[in-house]
């Protein structure tokens, strides 16, 4: 079971924390030990607000290993408010589909499980504005 | 550095080749090429492969194979850069004979992905993303490749349908090989009706996945004369890398590395897009093909899809792709594919196409690792 | 009873999944007798589970109460559906809430009261000083067997309350009183994956019983009568029970409508009642009174009194009322329904 492995996301994963670059001030996310817009390494955590916008989607019907459970389902790369892109699953959808430029926002829901018996990994998520 | 050349090619048809085991698969190539070049040792062997851990339980490769394939003993060394292995391994090669090292080199891609079912596979092959903010959120390869398509019809306005012509190039190429996959041709209405897998990207924009291997073997130019009597030049090679992740690039939609490499390979060979006469490119999608072309400067942004609806990559076209039918037609062994490529372009310069046949003195071939993160751009020349 | 030092509601939020399945459509399927008089009931989604919902309704409390989640003492959760039966769901919804390290953690169980239970033991925690804050969440994603009476109830959705000082709380707590016995009306073994339900037993003896007698004993001690009230909520197992016990006690409709959400939401079991009173907070004024009465299979009755105060009347749009969430929702067929609450496997 690779425990460690989820575990020490927790804090990408569950808080959208990140880093802000001290000698640039460009947001990252993921988090990184270098900046990859200047190459310091002053680097501080920075916790996005989990709003953003979609920049495109996609319905996937062939999934990997996993995640058949969840079939289909819509994946996007949404660029949140402060700069960077990331990469995330679509939730909450109405039968009305999804649009580029679509206003969302980070929720955590369940990633996968590695079966019955095993880890339940939580994550980030986007979905609609519910309100405000 | 010296010159290097081809020597001599050999290949494996691409298909579910349920009889033969992975070692079996590069010998078979290996063999086949040794023959083709007329030696029968080496100096190296270095592979290309992206999957043999994951789905065959094999790590070590290149070792196995030298052993298996009669050349115990010599280097041996298997490269990874996921689906651009085969352009990686070719790189390997050459570094080793350009710089003086090694004489007689041989290379391989090798991959054996229809032994475990689609799941499995398509876990394995999203290992060419980032693992743990790509592959964990449940993106498949595919449908990151599916978010630039997207993207791409967005900001352009072109429709799914624009991305047709590539698709059927490359089957009406690969009917032609008979080392290829699918030996049919493909409608319109075939491509516009295939099942979806993540959408936009249907069936018919995928390249299949498959077993296979193809082999090259290289020497300085100065003793292909003697060793062979048409010998194919690289007149250059060229690696870039770009953000593996699609949401760390500047621009998703523009393959930099693809860029970069293709401009370094044009530099070093003298030459531009406008003396290409061929482009065996990394159509792992349509979108590929399109993007591919693109950034290596044969249309401007946005304008990849008119070369394939205006039928210029055809091979009477100003610029054929696909000419033995690609990634899509031939098959994409994700790790042996960058190989393929130079073994097809190395057919088409020695005049030995067949049906297919490109009139053509200088070709390129451009393998590519994950949506564009690696790009490893050879320019060959043929024999006068 | 109340602590030394006086508390209060900070903050608070709640959590009611989008997807809808109407009680026609069950009885479309099955053709039983439908005697729980429900519209529909709330189904959560295939990434969605008690921790993800109290993540949400907490997020949404921490929001309106404005204050720094280190400052949380406490997160405890009450529910019957862990998604864990070993591993609290209070640590991943501390974790994502930003509470820890320096905080406590634990799962409450007490079937539909495990929410108030929470409650309960954190106004002790608050009351006595021992922490600033606490965070008491009711959740649940509630089984209900296929072609069982209870499958047109058993729903999902819960609310998560942070208890504080009283001086900077939006509604505060003039007494509490817990009412419990040894009552066996429903309860689920272990590796069981549906409940057992004691039809009728689970009416006099144990619902009735329990919450007529903690609501006419905490409003003795408090020398209070219905009328003193603005609102009550009672647990809301179907549209009858509540009712009843409102009419026995005194209470009329119109005390009972802001938190009676049934018949839209069906029972979320230990979200129930708080997801009663969180509605029924999001529309209290300065000065009303208001009484929650939840009840837990087993069986007991919290009953809590609350005061509103000025601050309950937050000007914040973007704020995430019950309202927001009932208003949202998107109906499934029975078949797609099943497949949400993994009923396509033998249980």
């Amino acid at each position: 079971m690779s425990l460690a492995r989820h575990w020490r996301l927790q804090d990408e994963r569950y808080k959208l924390i990140g880093k802000e670059c001290a000698a640039c001030g460009k947001k990252l996310f993921p988090s990184r030990d270098i900046c990859p817009h200047c190459g310091s390494r002053d680097l501080k955590p920075y916790r996005f607000v989990g709003r953003g916008e979609i920049y495109s989607y996609s319905t996937i019907y062939q999934p990997p290993a996993g995640y058949e459970a969840f079939v289909p389902y819509t994946v996007a790369l949404i660029r949140l408010d402060e700069g960077p892109l990331i990469t995330a699953q679509l939730t909450d959808l109405d039968r009305e589909g999804v649009e580029i430029g679509q206003r969302v926002e980070m929720v955590t829901r369940k990633l996968r499980e590695y079966g019955p018996e095993g880890l339940i990994v939580y994550g980030y998520k986007f979905r609609p504005v519910l309100k405000g | 550095m010296r010159s290097v050349s081809i020597i001599g090619i050999g290949q494996t048809e691409v298909r579910e080749h349920w009889e033969r085991p992975l070692r079996g698969l590069a010998v078979a190539s290996i063999t086949a090429a040794l023959d083709d070049a007329g030696v029968d040792r080496a100096d190296a062997l270095y592979v290309g492969n992206m999957l043999s851990g994951e789905l065959t339980g094999q790590e070590h490769l290149a070792t196995l194979i030298a052993d298996f394939a009669g050349l115990r003993g010599i280097e041996a060394l298997k490269v990874e850069a996921a689906c651009g292995s085969g352009g990686a391994a070719v790189r390997m090669g050459y570094l080793a004979v350009a710089s003086g090292l090694h004489d007689l080199v041989i290379v391989t891609g090798v991959e054996k992905m229809t032994d475990c079912e689609d799941g499995l596979v398509t876990e394995a092959l999203a290992m060419a993303g980032d693992g743990e903010y790509e592959a964990m959120q449940g993106l498949s390869f595919v449908a990151l490749n599916a978010l630039l398509m997207r993207r791409y019809m967005h900001e352009y306005r072109v429709s799914h349908e624009d991305f047709a012509g590539f698709s059927i190039n490359a089957h009406k190429n690969a009917a032609r090989n008979p080392y290829a996959i699918f030996r049919r041709p493909i409608t319109r209405e075939e491509f516009m009706s295939a099942r979806m897998i993540s959408d936009p990207i249907n069936l018919l924009d995928s390249s299949p996945v498959g077993d296979g291997a193809a082999t090259l073997i290289l020497c300085p130019e100065d003793e292909a004369q003697r060793l062979c009597p048409t010998p194919v030049t690289i007149i250059a090679s060229a690696t870039a890398t770009d953000t593996i992740a699609l949401h760390d690039r500047d621009n998703p939609l523009f393959l930099q590395a693809a860029h970069e490499s293709a401009q370094k390979a044009y530099a070093q060979a003298g030459v531009g897009p406008e003396d290409i006469a061929l482009f065996e490119l990394h159509d792992a999608f349509t979108i590929m093909a399109a993007l591919s072309l693109e950034a290596c400067g044969f249309a401007d942004n946005g304008r990849g899809v008119e070369l394939a609806k205006d039928g210029e990559i055809s091979l009477q076209g100003r610029i054929p792709i696909s000419t033995m039918g690609g990634l899509k037609g031939r098959g994409h062994p994700v790790g042996a594919s960058g190989v393929y490529q130079i073994v097809e372009l190395v057919q088409q310069l020695r005049g030995e196409a067949g049906a297919n046949q490109v009139n053509c003195h200088v070709g390129m071939a451009q393998s590519i690792g994950g949506t564009g993160a690696t790009a490893i751009t050879h320019i060959l020349k043929g024999p006068h | 009873m109340k602590p030394d030092r006086e508390v209060g509601i900070v903050g608070y939020g709640a959590y009611i999944p989008r997807y809808r399945i109407k009680a026609d459509e069950i009885l479309r399927v099955w053709k039983s007798i439908d005697t729980i008089h429900l519209e529909e009931k709330s189904v959560p989604g295939l990434d969605e589970d008690t921790a993800t919902m109290a993540i949400e309704a907490g997020r949404n409390a921490l929001k309106r109460a404005a204050i720094d989640p280190q400052e949380i003492g406490a997160v405890w959760v009450g529910s019957e559906s862990k998604p864990y039966a070993v591993k609290p769901t209070a640590t991943i919804v501390a974790e994502a809430l930003g509470a820890t390290p320096h905080t406590n953690a634990a799962d409450w169980e007490f079937a539909c009261k495990a929410g108030t239970e929470a409650m309960q033991a954190a106004i002790g925690f608050v009351g006595s000083g021992m922490a600033r804050y606490a965070l008491a969440i009711g959740v649940d994603t509630a089984q209900g067997r296929p072609g069982d009476q209870l499958e047109y109830t058993a729903s999902a959705g819960g609310a998560a309350f942070i208890i504080g000082p009283k001086e900077e709380s939006l509604a505060y707590l003039e007494g509490s009183y817990s009412y419990v016995s040894d009552t066996p009306d429903f309860f689920r073994r272990p590796h069981q994956f549906y409940p057992q339900h004691g039809h009728r037993f689970t009416g006099e003896p144990a619902y009735f019983k329990h919450t007529y007698y903690a609501a006419k004993h905490l409003m003795d001690e408090l020398g209070y009568t219905p009328h003193d009230y603005a609102m009550v909520i009672f647990h809301q197992p179907n549209s009858k029970f509540p009712r009843r016990v409102a009419q026995r006690l005194g209470f009329t409709e119109k005390q009972l409508k802001p938190g009676f959400l049934v018949e839209v939401i069906g029972n979320a079991y230990a979200g129930s009642s708080p997801l009663g009173f969180a509605a029924a907070l999001d529309e209290a004024r300065p000065g009303d009174r208001i009484l929650l009465v939840s009840f837990g299979s087993g069986a007991g009755s919290d009953a809590l009194s609350f005061t509103a105060t000025e601050r309950i009347l937050k000007n914040d749009d973007s704020l995430r009322r019950v309202r927001d969430y009932i208003a949202r929702r998107q109906e499934i067929d029975y078949g797609t329904y099943c497949r949400y609450r993994d009923n396509l496997n033998s249980h």
